[in-house]
C-alpha cells in the first residue's frame, strides 16, 4: 500500500528512483481510489485508463534508462477545458459532449515531455463559468468533507481529484478564482500565476484577458514544480511572457499588507478570526504586518461581470455546429440551425453571460459598460502597482465563507457572483496568487475547511512560494 | 430596467434561442446582473485615464504546414462534410 495521503511529487520521485515502488503500481494506486470514490463524489467525467497505464510504463522504462525528472511518472488529473489529443475535451458542455481534441494543448505538450501520466478528465463548470461545479452539464461535483455541498469552481472535479487522493496533483484553469477558491473549499493548495506566464494554447478560451492554467496541490512545493514545468513563451501563444517583461520586485525580509477595509465585504466572522489567527502565525513567522488601502478594489466584481461576458460573447460565438460539435438540425436554413444548436447546447448559465456581453458591447451601451469597465480595470491595477511599492505580498481570506451546500445559491446569480469578491482582483490585474489551507470551521457536525490567499507582483511567485512554505511548515 | 422584448433581440444576435420559460427567468436575471454591474458608473477619480501597458506581438505571415496535413484530422469532428468541405444548409432566404 502507498501513501498517498502524504506523497508529494519529491516523495513519490525519490521512491521510484529507489525502486519503492513502480510508476505502473503508483498509476494503479490511483485508478484505484477513483473506482472506489468517484460515483459518489463525480470527479472524473472520463478516466484515461489504459493511456495512463502506457504512460506509466514509458516512466518507469525512463527511471531506469536514467533520463527521468521530478514529473516523470507523476500521475495528473486534468481540467475538462485542457485539450489532449485524440481525448474528449467537452468543457462539461454539452455542445462538445463529443469533442476530440486535435492537438495537444501547450500544459499538455510540457506533461508529456516530462513523461508525467495523465489519469483523466475532470468536471468543471460549463467553459468555466461557475464557482460550484453546480453549472455542469454533467451533474454537480460533491465536496469529500460534506457530499451536501458543492467544492467550489469552476475547477471543482480537478480540486476533488487531489483532496480526495484520486491524482497526485491537478490541472486547473484560473479566470476570476477558479484554482483558488475550490481550493479553499477542499483544504489544498491553488495557485493562479501571473498572466502569460503558463500558455494558454490549447485552453478553451472562456475570457482571454483574464484565463490563465494553474496548478492545484496538496502542497505549495508541488505547486511550484508543476508551475516551473509548465511556464514559458509559447509561440503559440502571443500572450505568454518573457521572463524579463516584469522586473523582478528584490525583498530581502517580506512585508505583507492587510486591506483591513476590504475585508468588511460581509466576511463569515470565523473566516475573520482565522484570518486573524493566520496574521499572527505570520508575525511568529518574522513577517513584517503593514495596513493597505485599495480604494478601487470594491468594484472588482462589477468589473468582472462586464469584462468577462463581453469576451466570453465573442468567445463562444466559435460554437455554431457546423465545425465540429453539437448540430442540431432544425430548419430549411443554416440560421435556424444556429439558433438550435447553441439554444440546446448551452446551459443557462453560459447563456446569461452570452447575452449580458452582448448587452455590455452592444453600440449605446458599451461606453457606460465596457468601457468604464476597461477604465476600472486599470484604477484597480494601479492600486496594487501603489501598494506593492510599500509591501511585498498582499493577504486576504480565499473565500468570504465555507463551502456552500448544492443549490443554495443557484437562484441567485449576483449572490454567486460574490464568490470572486477576493480571487477576482488577481485577474483582474494579472497578478499572481496562492490560496493556501488556514483551518476548519464546523458546520452541522462536519469540518469544513478554509484558507487565506496571497498576492504579489507579477513575476514575484517566489515570494508566494516562499511565505506558502513557511506557513504550512513546508 | 431590460424587458423580455430586449433579452429576445440580444439572444437573435446571439444566435440562441430562447424558450418561453426560460424567457421569463433569464430576463429577471440578466436585469439584476445588469442592475448589479452597473454600479461602476459611481466609480470616479482618474477615469479619463485609460492607457493600457500592451504592445503587439507580431510573427511573419507565412504558411507553416504542408497543404491538407491538417485536413482529415481537422474535418473527422465535422457534424456534417462532403469531400474536403464543411456542408452547410443554405444561406440566403
Amino acid at each position: 500500500m502507498i501513501d498517498l495521503r502524504n506523497l508529494t511529487i519529491k516523495k513519490a520521485h525519490e521512491a521510484m528512483k529507489n525502486g519503492e515502488f513502480t510508476a505502473v503500481e503508483l498509476t494503479q494506486e490511483y485508478l484505484r481510489q477513483i473506482r472506489e470514490k468517484n460515483d459518489e463524489l463525480n470527479v472524473y467525467l472520463e478516466v484515461f485508463e489504459a493511456d495512463a497505464l502506457k504512460q506509466a510504463e514509458e516512466a518507469d522504462r525512463r527511471f531506469k534508462d536514467g533520463s527521468a525528472v521530478l514529473m516523470t511518472g507523476i500521475p495528473v488529473a486534468i481540467k475538462d477545458n485542457i485539450l489532449y489529443e485524440g481525448h474528449i475535451a467537452s468543457a462539461s458542455s454539452k455542445i462538445l459532449e463529443n469533442y476530440r481534441a486535435t492537438y495537444d494543448s501547450t500544459a499538455v505538450k510540457k506533461l508529456k515531455e516530462a513523461g508525467a501520466v495523465i489519469l483523466g478528465r475532470t468536471n468543471m463548470d460549463e467553459f468555466a463559468m461557475g464557482v460550484s461545479t453546480e453549472n455542469s452539464a454533467f451533474g454537480v461535483t460533491k465536496n469529500p468533507f460534506d457530499t451536501n455541498r458543492v467544492p467550489g469552481g469552476s475547477s471543482g472535479g480537478s480540486t476533488v481529484a487531489v483532496a480526495m487522493d484520486g491524482a497526485l496533483v491537478a490541472l486547473g484553469s484560473d479566470t476570476g478564482g477558479s484554482c483558488r477558491q475550490p481550493a479553499a473549499f477542499c483544504g489544498v493548495v491553488g495557485f493562479k500565476p501571473t498572466y502569460g506566464s503558463i500558455s494558454r494554447h490549447g485552453l478553451i478560451a472562456m475570457g482571454s484577458s483574464l484565463d490563465i492554467i494553474g496548478p492545484i496541490t496538496k502542497t505549495v512545493t508541488d505547486a511550484e514544480i508543476l508551475f516551473d514545468a509548465l511556464k514559458g513563451l509559447d509561440p503559440m501563444d502571443s500572450t505568454t511572457i518573457p521572463e524579463n517583461l516584469y522586473k523582478r520586485k528584490e525583498s530581502s525580509k517580506l512585508v505583507i499588507g492587510v486591506p483591513r477595509e476590504f475585508l468588511k465585504m460581509g466576511v463569515d466572522e470565523r473566516l475573520l478570526a482565522n484570518f486573524d489567527e493566520s496574521v499572527e502565525k505570520l508575525k511568529a513567522l518574522g513577517y513584517e504586518i503593514k495596513d493597505i488601502e485599495l480604494p478601487y478594489v470594491k468594484y472588482t466584481v462589477p468589473v468582472y461581470y462586464i469584462i468577462s461576458p463581453a469576451e466570453v460573447s465573442s468567445n463562444l460565438a466559435r460554437f455554431d455546429g457546423v465545425k465540429y460539435g453539437l448540430h442540431v438540425d432544425a430548419g430549411d436554413n443554416l440560421l435556424q440551425d444556429y439558433y438550435k444548436t447553441r439554444g440546446i447546447g448551452f446551459g443557462p448559465e453560459v447563456k446569461r453571460r452570452i447575452l449580458i456581453g452582448t448587452y455590455v458591447l452592444s453600440s449605446g451601451y458599451h461606453d457606460a459598460f465596457y468601457n468604464k469597465a476597461m477604465i476600472v480595470r486599470n484604477l484597480i491595477t494601479e492600486d496594487y502597482k501603489k501598494a506593492f511599492e510599500s509591501v511585498d505580498l498582499i493577504l486576504t481570506p480565499t473565500t468570504t465563507g465555507p463551502a456552500f451546500k448544492i443549490g443554495e445559491k443557484l437562484s441567485d446569480p449576483v449572490k454567486m457572483y460574490l464568490e470572486d469578491i477576493f480571487t477576482g482582483p488577481a485577474n483582474i490585474a494579472g497578478l499572481p496568487a496562492l490560496a493556501v489551507p488556514s483551518g476548519f470551521v464546523e458546520e452541522e457536525g462536519k469540518k469544513l475547511p478554509i484558507g487565506i490567499q496571497f498576492m504579489a507582483p507579477h513575476n514575484n511567485e517566489n515570494f508566494l512560494f516562499e511565505v506558502g512554505k513557511k506557513f504550512l511548515n513546508e | 430596467m431590460i424587458t423580455s422584448e430586449e433579452i429576445k433581440k440580444l439572444a437573435e444576435l446571439a444566435r440562441i434561442e430562447i424558450g418561453e420559460t426560460e424567457m421569463e427567468k433569464l430576463t429577471k436575471d440578466v436585469d439584476a446582473i445588469l442592475g448589479y454591474v452597473g454600479q461602476i458608473k459611481d466609480a470616479t477619480g482618474n477615469v479619463s485615464k485609460n492607457v493600457p501597458l500592451l504592445s503587439n506581438v507580431m510573427r511573419e505571415d507565412v504558411v507553416t504546414n504542408k497543404e491538407g496535413e491538417y485536413t482529415e484530422k481537422l474535418l473527422h469532428n465535422a457534424p456534417k462534410r462532403e469531400g474536403a468541405y464543411l456542408k452547410v444548409k443554405k444561406i440566403l432566404g
